[in-house]
Parts: structure tokens; sequence; C-alpha cells
């Protein structure tokens, strides 16, 4: 880390003091140390593991200690498929998790539902329910895909202040999201208003997709 | 070769069945139609005299708008031979039939999922609840007259996608802009969640005095589905006495992608793609079965070439997948990660090849209709020959530091026995199986492609425990090597193709149910075709989702740190036990 302020170090102190702004340290030691949360979802897993191992190896880049409790990982790989039945416990880690946190939205499913998007399980995109900072495209992306993508998480990083992004350290608390519950469909409480609205509104017509048949 | 055994088949059908198995009449179907009231008498009929000891599938077809709910069971016979079909014929609305779990153990997994997504009611099952969705599910999703959120039309290709191209976003067209449907009337605030009070019901737990008179209670721990070791989002409730498992459910659907619901809109070709996402390590086993399915109703043979092709990417898949599987178990032996590295090692090398034919390190998509999709690369095959000389020398190194190591062997020797007719009654596949002293494997018991041709061993293994369920893999992969060498060596010159490649294949009206040795079991594809561009009826067998029907016999007894080395040990992958 090279002098970028524009204090002087005297001569018998070169090579031994090192200044810096404290947005630099700051983002500087988070950046080199990403744990990712160990929370394999589908085939993207496989491809996040391959990352891990040997040929591709993550560690480089500082984020070899997967952790499978959240309260130890930085960030959350969503890896895969999110379906209504996992997504309750997917928001439920997340708010699990201590800030500053952060998510990636591996591959096609966790990005936008890719090809399971019109399943009547899956959840289009992680990014109904959890705020996404780096999506990475393919299915599955390739390890080089997956490694781009979380350089591009660091980058993201070395780019905030803590004054303006650093809502962690404010007074006021972060609330968490709230965990979404399992009806006869995926009840977002955040919705309820207009859950409530569509279920009463008339069915015009059953081309507009309009579930029929009966319920128990 | 699939031609032959139907006709014996039917010859023995005509001998010996009695009078009340009628014989199916339409063409292009298989097997018998039997009243619904009676099929555990048939089952149990079929068990005792005829010795089909093994229920391959329960599955059921929607024939709406017919009133005509078909379950349709599948049998073997556990010393080999062609499968055997039983049909009984329900109405829609008042879909009950009795429960074969009293003769077949191995029907319990698979009629709770026949009833949460067709809504077929099996009388006198023991725990009759949702299994790949949830409890207060709207409706049962298979039926063909039930619509998901994002519903466009009943077949593709969808008309504002071809010939228009006029496409909008799936969004657009839900009154709640997302993936959600909520039946009429539906108040939020009124909802009670089920939370998991029906799987906690489902388990009896008892308090008891201990020998110095304390009441002790039973308890329900959750080990997943976010968990180190589950191989994916797999759940299992346990109830524990102390430290020892008293009773175990496995909970699953955490990974539901709807499989078959979009299978029955897809064209056939556009389900070559999905099925790489069933087992997703074992791709090319996927696109084989499926391949196989559709060309016993194609009625095709693919040429010499592309059969070669297709054995040497199955085996290799089976080398790939086993030497995961090893890796994993030791994993949850708590050698974390250190074995793991190795097995990868090699098998980033099989997955290159695949890259290199496919253009997919994971999804090939390799196999067509009659064929491969393209040929091998050049100087693949030298490269596969190289590599071949190198992986037995890894294959022994793993034996070597594993096979005979203490802790290894503590761990796993005499935990989570399986004992041979265990395994039949519950329908347990693939290494299971063999590893529990049954030695059945489809390669040998009905040989499909060109097994017959190739020298090779059966691996069993007696003792039915997590060690020799690992030995039993490591054998696998020796003599998937062996059968390599000699497919390398033979593989001749020629087309990979019969007939022209096409987008639109026409496949006449029938079933076909078509299966192989997928390296975890035998994975089977149902498919049912009315002669029109999409399948009636799309059901895949998968081997792991029937495996785990063994889970609870195998740790009952054991010590709950014990659970998670017998899960490791049936090698589960999520994509297919849920779909």
């Amino acid at each position: 880390m090279s002098n970028s302020t524009r204090v002087e170090i005297p001569d018998e102190l070169q090579g031994q003091v090192a200044i810096t702004t404290l947005d630099r340290i700051y983002n500087w030691s988070r950046r080199n140390s990403m744990w990712p949360l160990m929370s394999g979802l589908a085939c993207c897993a496989i491809e996040m593991i391959c990352t891990a191992a040997s040929r591709y190896d993550f560690s480089r880049f500082g984020m070899e200690v997967m952790r499978p409790s959240p309260r130890q990982a930085d960030f959350m790989l969503i890896s895969g498929t999110v379906t209504k039945k996992m997504v309750p416990q997917l928001v439920r880690l997340y708010n699990q998790m201590a800030e500053p946190k952060y998510v990636v939205a591996m591959g096609a499913c966790a990005s936008g539902g890719g090809p399971f998007k019109e399943g009547y399980s899956v959840v289009p995109g992680i990014d109904k329910f959890l705020p996404v900072d780096v999506y990475i495209p393919g299915c599955p992306p390739t390890p080089q895909a997956l490694l781009n993508g979380l350089i591009k998480l660091q980058e993201k990083i070395d780019g905030q202040t803590i004054k303006k992004d650093a809502h962690w350290y404010r007074k006021e608390p972060t609330l968490p999201i709230p965990v979404p519950i399992l009806g006869p469909d995926l009840i977002d409480l955040r919705n309820l208003p207009e859950i409530k609205a569509a279920a009463t509104a008339e069915i015009i017509d059953t081309e507009s997709g309009l579930r029929e048949g009966s319920h128990e | 070769m699939s031609d032959a055994s139907v006709i014996t088949q039917t010859q023995i059908y005509e001998e010996i069945f009695p009078d009340w198995f009628t014989p199916e009449s339409r063409s292009g179907y298989e097997g018998f139609i039997i009243p619904a009231e009676r099929i555990q008498e048939a089952a149990q009929f079929l068990r005792d005299d005829k010795r089909y000891d093994f229920l391959i599938s329960v599955t059921a077809v929607d024939y709406y708008p017919e009133d005509c709910l078909e379950v349709v069971y599948h049998f073997k016979r556990s010393t080999g031979g062609a499968p055997l079909t039983l049909k009984c014929i329900l109405s829609r609305e008042s879909s009950e039939i009795q429960s074969l779990v009293a003769v077949y153990p191995g029907a319990e997994l698979q009629e709770r999922e026949v009833w949460d997504l067709l809504g077929v009611k099996f009388t006198g099952h023991p725990d009759l609840r949702r299994i790949l969705t949830w409890e207060g599910f709207g409706g049962h999703p298979l039926r063909k007259d039930w619509k998901e959120a994002f519903y466009e039309e009943e077949f593709k290709p969808f008309k504002s996608r071809w010939p228009d191209g006029k496409f909008s976003r799936a969004e657009d067209h839900n009154p709640l802009q997302d993936n959600l449907n909520f039946p009429q009337g539906f108040d939020p605030d009124k909802w009670v969640a089920d939370g998991e009070q029906t799987l906690y019901k489902s388990m009896t737990r008892v308090s008891k005095l201990n020998e110095d008179g304390i009441e002790s209670d039973q308890i329900i721990v959750n080990l997943g589905p976010q968990h180190p070791s589950t191989h994916g989002v797999f759940r299992m409730a346990a109830v524990l006495d102390g430290e020892t498992v008293v009773d175990l459910k496995p909970v699953m659907g955490y990974l539901h992608r709807n499989h078959e619901k979009i299978g029955e809109r897809n064209t056939y070709l556009q389900n070559m793609p999905f099925t790489d996402r069933l087992d997703y390590i074992c791709s090319m086993s996927n696109n084989f079965a499926y391949a196989l399915t559709v060309e016993k109703l194609l009625n095709v043979k693919p040429p010499e070439r592309a059969e070669y092709i297709r054995v040497i990417m199955a085996e290799l898949t089976r080398i790939n997948n086993h030497l995961i599987a090893i890796g994993f178990l030791l994993n949850d032996l708590g050698a974390f990660f250190t074995p793991v590295l190795y097995a990868l090692e090699e098998r980033e090398l099989i997955i290159d090849m695949f890259e290199a034919a496919s253009g997919s390190r994971m999804m090939c998509n390799y196999f067509r209709f009659g064929g491969v999709v393209r040929d091998l690369p050049e100087g693949m095959l030298d490269h596969l020959k190289k590599f071949l000389t190198r992986l037995p020398r890894k294959v022994d190194e793993l034996d070597h530091y594993l096979s005979g190591s203490e802790i290894v062997r503590i761990r796993t020797e005499g935990i989570g026995i399986l004992p041979p007719l265990q395994a039949i009654a519950n329908s347990a596949s693939g290494p299971l199986l063999r590893a529990s002293g049954i030695p059945y494997d489809l390669r040998r018991a009905d040989p499909y492609s060109i097994y017959d041709r190739f020298d090779f061993d059966v691996c069993v293994r007696y003792h039915g425990d997590i060690y020799d369920r690992f030995l039993l893999r490591l054998d696998e992969i020796r003599q998937s090597i062996r059968i390599l060498k000699q497919a390398v060596r033979d593989i001749p010159e020629g087309p990979i193709m019969t007939g022209k490649p096409q987008y639109q294949v026409r496949v006449p009206a029938g079933e076909a149910y078509g299966r192989v040795e997928s390296p975890k079991g035998e994975l089977g594809f149902y498919v049912v075709s009315n002669g029109k561009a999409n399948p009636v009826r799309y059901h895949v067998r998968a081997p792991t989702f029937i495996n785990l029907t063994s889970l609870a016999d195998m740790c009952k007894g054991n010590k709950i740190a014990d659970v998670v080395t017998i899960l490791g040990s049936i090698d589960i992958v999520l994509g297919e036990v849920d779909r």
C-alpha cells in the first residue's frame, strides 16, 4: 500500500510507516478476507466446490474459509435454484449474518429463475427477497466466471466509503427482512395487501394464468 | 434387444397370469390392467408367486379431459430380466387406491410423491403427507387442469416465441408481478401456516424412566436443509434418545424444480438439457436414459460409433461420480476437504473431456435420439488413453490412503447396515444394493446399448455397511476403466446419428419405460406419448430419491454422528431427489 495522501513521511520513518485513508485500509482488509457462507443449493454448488478446489482455488483472493454458520460469513453465494420451500431458510440465514454482508447470485436460476422460471415452486430470482450485489450469468457459470464475479464484488467493496455506505455503523438498527411463510403459495409478508387484493379480484378470463381447480 | 424381450414377456403373460389381469389392448402400450381394488392382492401374487420381488416405480398419468387417472406400477425380478407393468384406472374425482407399502416398503416415498403431485390417495399408507411441495400447498400440480402462475400455453413452442416472436415478460401477465397464484378469496391474515406440525406429529416421541428413576424425554433434532453435510438442501428430522437415533424422517422438496411439469409442456428434444440438471454430477447418464426411452418409442437404433461414444461417456460419468462420492464421504467423516481435493483433481480431467466433446463442463446435453450431437473432437481418444493409464494409479492411491485408515474403518465398518432382503424390499438400487450382497447391475441384468459386448465384472460386497459401499465404489471405478479400455480399443469409424438431426421428432403414440444403470442406481424415464409434439407424461424414476427410503432403516439404533456418514454413503444428489 503506497502513500496515497499528501502527508509527508520523514526520512527516518520511510519504509516503516505507511499513510493511507481510513476507507482504503478498511476496505483493503475486508476485501481480502471475504468468507462465503457454505450453502450449496443446486448444480452451481458443484462448480462452486470446483472453484474452491485446487485447480481454480479462490483462496488466492481471500475466500478460502467457507463458513457453514451465517454468523461467521461475509457474503452469501446463492449457488442454485431458489425454491419457495427453501427461500424462508435463506432469508433467515441472511438475517442472521452480521453486517457488513453481501449477496452474490450465482447462475441463471439465482439471478432470475433460469430454465426453471416457469416452475410452480421456483422463486424467479433471489432478488425478490435479498439485495443482490453481483449477478453471475451462466448455467452453471464456469469457475472462471465465478472468480470474475467475486473479483467484481471486491471491486464493489473497494468503492465503498464509511461515511456513505457503512450503514452498519449508524445508530438506527437495520431491520431484518421478514421471513416469508408458506401458504397455498409463498406469502411475502411485505406484500400482504397486494396478495389480498389479487385473491379477491374477479377472474376475468382463464387465459390470464389464474389457477383453476380445487384447493384443500 | 428391446423387441426380443417384449416378445418373451408377452409369452410368459399368456401362460401364467390369472384372468383378472387384462393385457393392454392399446397399441404401443404393454403390461396389464387390473381392477384398482385388487392391486394389493396382485402385488402379493407377483412378489410371492412370480418372484417379481422388486417394485421399481409407482407413478400416475392424468388423461384429462377423459375422467381417467391411471396409476402405473413397474416391477422387476432382482435376478434380472425385463420389467413388468401393471396399471389401475381410477376416476379423477375419487382417486383412491390401496397402498402397497405393506407388500413393498419401497413404495413409501413414491406413493407420497404421487399423492402430492397427482392427488391419488393411497389408503393404508402409514404416513401420507406431501413430500415435494409443502403442507397447505394449493392443488396437485401434475394434474393436467392445474395451471402454474406463469402459465402461458399448454405446449411449447409458445406462439409468442414462434413464429411471431413477440415475447413479453411472464411477470407482466400476473396480477402480483411474480410467480405467485393464490386461490380465489384467500385471506393471508387468517392463514395459519402448518409450520412443521404435520411432520412432527408423524414422529412418535416417548418419555420414559431410566434406571436411576429419572424421567427422560426423547427430542427431535433437525439436520438441514442448511447443513454442511447434507449434500445440498436435504433435511432430516431425527428423534433422539440421548445420542441414539430412534426414528428418522427424510424431509425433501427444497430443490423441487418441477422437472415433470415443465417436461410435459416441453417438446421431446427440449427435455434433453433439462435431464442434465437432474443429477447434475452425471449429466451424461441422464441423457443416456432419456435418449434410450424416446428411442424405444421411436424404434430407432443409434449407429455403432454412437453406441461406443455413449458407453465411453457413461463410464467416464460413473468414474466422475464415484470420485465425488468417495471424496465427500470422507468429508462427512471429518477429513475435511483433503481427500476431496485429490478426487476433484481427477474429476477435472474428466470434465475437460466432457467439455471438449460437448462444449460444457457439467451440463453436457450431448445425446440425441438416434445418436449423439457431434463426433468426438480430434485427439480425444488418444487423450483418453493417456488418462486411462494415469487413473488406475490414482485410484490405487485413494485406496491405499483411505481403505486402511484406522479412523475410516472404525467409523464405517458395521455402521448403517442394510440387509439384502431389506434392500430389495426398499427398492434400493445401484451401489447401495450391490454393497448389500445383491449382484444386480442393469448392464448385466437387462443389458441395454452395447453393454453385452464388454468384459467386466458386476461388483458386489456383502456386509452392507458404509465401508463396503465405499469399497464397492472403488471397485466400480476399476471396472469402468476396464470397459473404457475395451471401448477405446474397439470404437469404429462411422456416422454418429441415425437419420437427419431433427428439432421436432415425431414420436408415435405409446408408452416406454427406459432405464440405465446410472452411477447412483437404476435411473428410469417413463414417457407416455399421444403422437403429438409433447409428451403426455414425463416421469423420472430417480434412484437416489428411492434409495432414501432405506435411510431411516439404516440410521435407527446408530448414533446421531453416524447419520451424516450414512447419508454420505447413499450418495444423493438433490437435483434428482427433488426434481
